[in-house]
């Protein structure tokens, strides 16, 4: 196991298991609904061409986020 | 704890009602028009500019149920307007909308553990539902097995219909399980942390007692009011949303995160029912979608893609758009020949030949270009390639403070702002929305065209200036209306409207081939909307403005000269000495307030004041303009005339029909005034300080 990390760090075809996610900020509650909690099982897929949003595999669906909310996301990568 | 019981006791006097409701892409609307047969009645809900799709539908009996195909959504934990649509009507809060008596739930499912996410907390309402699992055909590929007979144990063994919509796969199954006369109540609960219940069970009595919620509402009615931050979706008086706020800064601050723990709690007894229900296979093999965005989100082959099809789409309105255009034109022309040679002579007859058939005219020739725009649109929304253009202009759009569902609206508004504003219903931020409707008109639209190439020519009339120089003026102004875009919407995201900047969360569904008929129906339906709503105003204004030239009637024969005499000559000269300093004289003023309903009026009214005949050609027209003096001898259109003219139209609003698609998209008057009056302004301020720091620089 390595060190938690960023998911805005994560490298574009890796995976990761979410280590923690900020509580009580509404647009982590979003991606929360949508699948992403500690636990989960991400996989990145790439980077926009302009290097921000990210793509990101969970749960079977493609989700989009920026970066700025990935910076807050706390990964465990495998 | 408060059970929530619903009678299924049919109303005599009403069908039963049928609610559709799903996450975004998971096939409802394809279902929909399945069932209805495209029998629908579309519009908006009262006081939200949320699409309100209702239908009719023949059960195997006979027997008639109506249909509605409520707003897409990822939770009822509400984060944009469709999203407290759907929340409202399901909880009984819309006074437009009855609360329906049957849901069909629409899953994606080859996505299923997501979309239980909503589908489970719909299933919580108590209201008799049918699970609809959708997608079959993709499971199948996939190699996934789910077990349809435990999965309905799982909630009480309500109906799960096994589907792919697309293909009407399973309709006629969903239909008999419909006509049936009793559905299971579905039983499903997760249970909600102690304390956390304690806290909810305090705000709904603090809330019933403040008269926002119903005594007989149930515990989920405060859940999904206090999780939904956004005050402008309730629709309620001030003093309980004071009341609202309260409560959840009181619930926030006891119990910190509440809403993060129940999320984490539905999942994980989501958990339990797909561990026993789905088996998949070890591996994955890649997708389709997985190849089609290895070459559409490419660094460079994404890139060229892109091109690409905004290439084609352009090609085809300027291109193809042209041989409809040109039938247009010479019908209501020869309607207008047709009305002449049967009318005796008159105001009547000059009032629908000159006045209707003219100004109408005006307006329907843009059809053409509208239609493929609509069509467009609606095959990149219905194929999942919309995302990914968001998905990619989302940086450069960040930059301003708008997010990339923001580009494609814009990006169409080069053609016409018309469907470009329509297609902002897709920003579900309202913030963003606005912002994109009300710097879309910016943007270089077709109509603008014929007057830039008529001052261009005026400025630059000899062909041996090399056509590059002729383009580059054209490319300019264009440049300038992307600009003051850009310009605008990072202002007004800065100053002019406060709220909370939501994140831009997007899902990338996956690619599907797109159902035409749908699409060709919807491109209909948009159109429709834009004639019935532009058509009445455009018809009043064309009239007026017909007025406004044409009287007082004038004896002298030559219709310059009746112009000059007209109410809009007067007007003209009243306004010559405040466009004055933008270098215009009052015959230009006639040309301003007669474009004020549609831009490319300008070019027939100075045909009309100059008394230059009609025709294809520009050269007439230019030359006259050219030879056109000042009352001290000096020309009127120096190459800084001609600028400050141009730059007048790349920011005046000067379009009625957006005016009308405005007012219908922003539900009010406040936000097209607003635009016109903000457009009107910099628009003069520009060709003011065009004329003047032309004059500076020692320009004529």
């Amino acid at each position: 196991m390595s060190q938690p990390t960023r998911l805005s760090d994560l490298e574009q075809g890796s995976s990761a298991v979410i280590e923690s996610i900020p509580t009580g900020n509404a647009s982590l509650t979003r991606l929360r609904e949508l699948g992403l909690l500690p636990g989960t099982r991400i996989q990145l897929i790439r980077r926009a061409p302009m290097g921000d949003p990210i793509e990101i595999s969970v749960r079977g669906s493609l989700i989009s986020l920026r970066k700025k909310e990935a910076e807050l996301i706390e990964i465990q990568t495998i | 704890m408060s059970t929530n019981e619903v009678k299924s006791s049919k109303k005599p006097e009403r069908d039963m009602t049928f609610a559709l409701v799903g996450n975004p892409n998971c096939g409802k609307t394809t279902l929909f028009n399945a069932l209805t047969g495209l029998k629908q009645k579309v519009g908006n809900y009262p006081g939200v500019t949320v699409e309100r799709k209702e239908g009719e539908c023949f059960l195997p009996h006979g027997e008639k149920v109506r249909i509605i195909d409520l707003p897409g959504a990822y939770s009822l934990n509400a984060r944009s307007p469709d999203e407290a649509v759907l929340r409202d009507v399901l909880l009984g809060r819309r006074k437009d909308t009855p609360r329906p008596d049957r849901i069909i739930i629409v899953l994606d499912a080859s996505n299923l553990e997501r979309h239980l996410y909503l589908s489970t907390q719909i299933l919580e309402l108590g209201i008799p539902c049918i699970l609809a699992l959708n997608m079959m055909d993709i499971v199948a590929e996939q190699g996934v097995e789910i077990d349809v007979d435990n999965l309905s144990k799982s909630f009480g063994g309500i109906p799960v219909i096994p589907m792919q919509a697309s293909h009407r796969k399973g309709l006629v199954e969903i239909k008999h399980c419909m006509s049936k006369p009793e559905i299971p109540a579905p039983k499903f609960k997760v249970a909600i942390p102690e304390e956390i219940n304690d806290g909810l069970e305090k705000s709904w009595k603090r809330l019933r007692e403040s008269g926002v919620l119903a005594n007989e509402s149930s515990l989920l009615e405060p859940l999904y009011l206090l999780s939904d931050r956004d005050p402008t979706h309730y629709g309620i008086q001030d003093k309980q949303l004071d009341a609202i706020q309260d409560t959840r800064k009181e619930l926030a601050e006891k119990f910190p995160g509440w809403e993060d723990k129940l999320v984490a709690a539905r999942y994980d007894a989501i958990y339990v029912v797909t561990q026993r229900t789905i088996q998949r296979p070890d591996e994955n093999d890649a997708t389709l979608t997985d190849k089609l965005d290895a070459v559409f989100l490419h660094p460079v082959w994404g890139w060229v893609t892109l091109l690409v099809i905004l290439g084609l789409l352009f090609t085809m309105i300027f291109k193809v758009a042209d041989g409809p255009m040109g039938w247009i034109e010479s019908f209501f022309e020869w309607c207008g020949t047709w009305v002449s040679g049967r009318m005796a002579e008159g105001d009547l007859r000059d009032l629908i030949v000159d006045g209707v058939i003219a100004g109408v005219g005006g307006v329907v020739i843009f059809l053409p270009q509208i239609l493929i725009l609509f069509f467009f649109i609606g095959m990149m929304e219905d194929t999942g390639y919309m995302a990914r253009i968001a998905f990619m202009m989302d940086r450069l759009m960040s930059r301003v403070g708008l997010n990339g569902k923001s580009f494609l609206p814009l990006l169409s508004s080069h053609a016409c702002a018309v469907p470009g504003v329509m297609a902002t219903r897709t920003i579900d931020n309202p913030k963003d929305r606005l912002i994109t409707i009300l710097v879309s008109p910016l943007a270089g639209c077709s109509a603008r065209l014929p007057v830039y190439l008529l001052m261009i020519a005026t400025m630059i009339p000899s062909d041996e200036v090399p056509a590059m120089t002729k383009a580059l003026f054209l490319l300019s102004m264009y440049a300038l209306g992307v600009g003051g875009a850009f310009f605008f919407a990072w202002l007004f995201h800065k100053q002019l409207l406060k709220g909370e900047g939501a994140p831009m969360i997007l899902e990338l569904p996956s690619y599907k081939s797109p159902a035409l008929t749908a699409v060709l129906w919807q491109m209909w339906e948009r159109t429709r909307i834009f004639i019935r709503r532009a058509g009445t105003v455009i018809l009043g204004i064309s009239i007026l403005l017909w007025f406004a030239v044409t009287y007082p009637k004038s004896d002298n024969p030559d219709p310059s000269v009746a112009m000059e005499q007209s109410i809009a000559g007067k007007v003209g000269k009243i306004i010559e000495p405040v466009i004055q300093p933008m270098g215009y004289d009052w015959k230009i003023g006639i040309g301003l307030i007669a474009s004020f309903a549609a831009r490319e009026v300008f070019v027939s009214t100075m045909s009309i004041i100059y008394s230059v005949e009609e025709t294809e050609e520009i050269e007439p027209l230019r030359d006259r303009l050219r030879a056109e003096k000042r009352p001290d001898g000096r020309p009127v259109y120096t190459p800084r005339t001609c600028l400050s003219l141009m730059v007048f139209y790349v920011f005046a609003m000067q379009c009625l029909s957006t005016v009308a698609v405005v007012k219908r998209e922003t539900n009010g008057w406040k936000w097209p005034l607003f635009q016109i009056a903000y457009m009107t302004l910099t628009a003069c301020l520009g060709a003011f300080l065009v004329y003047q720091i032309g004059g500076m620089m020692g320009q004529l």
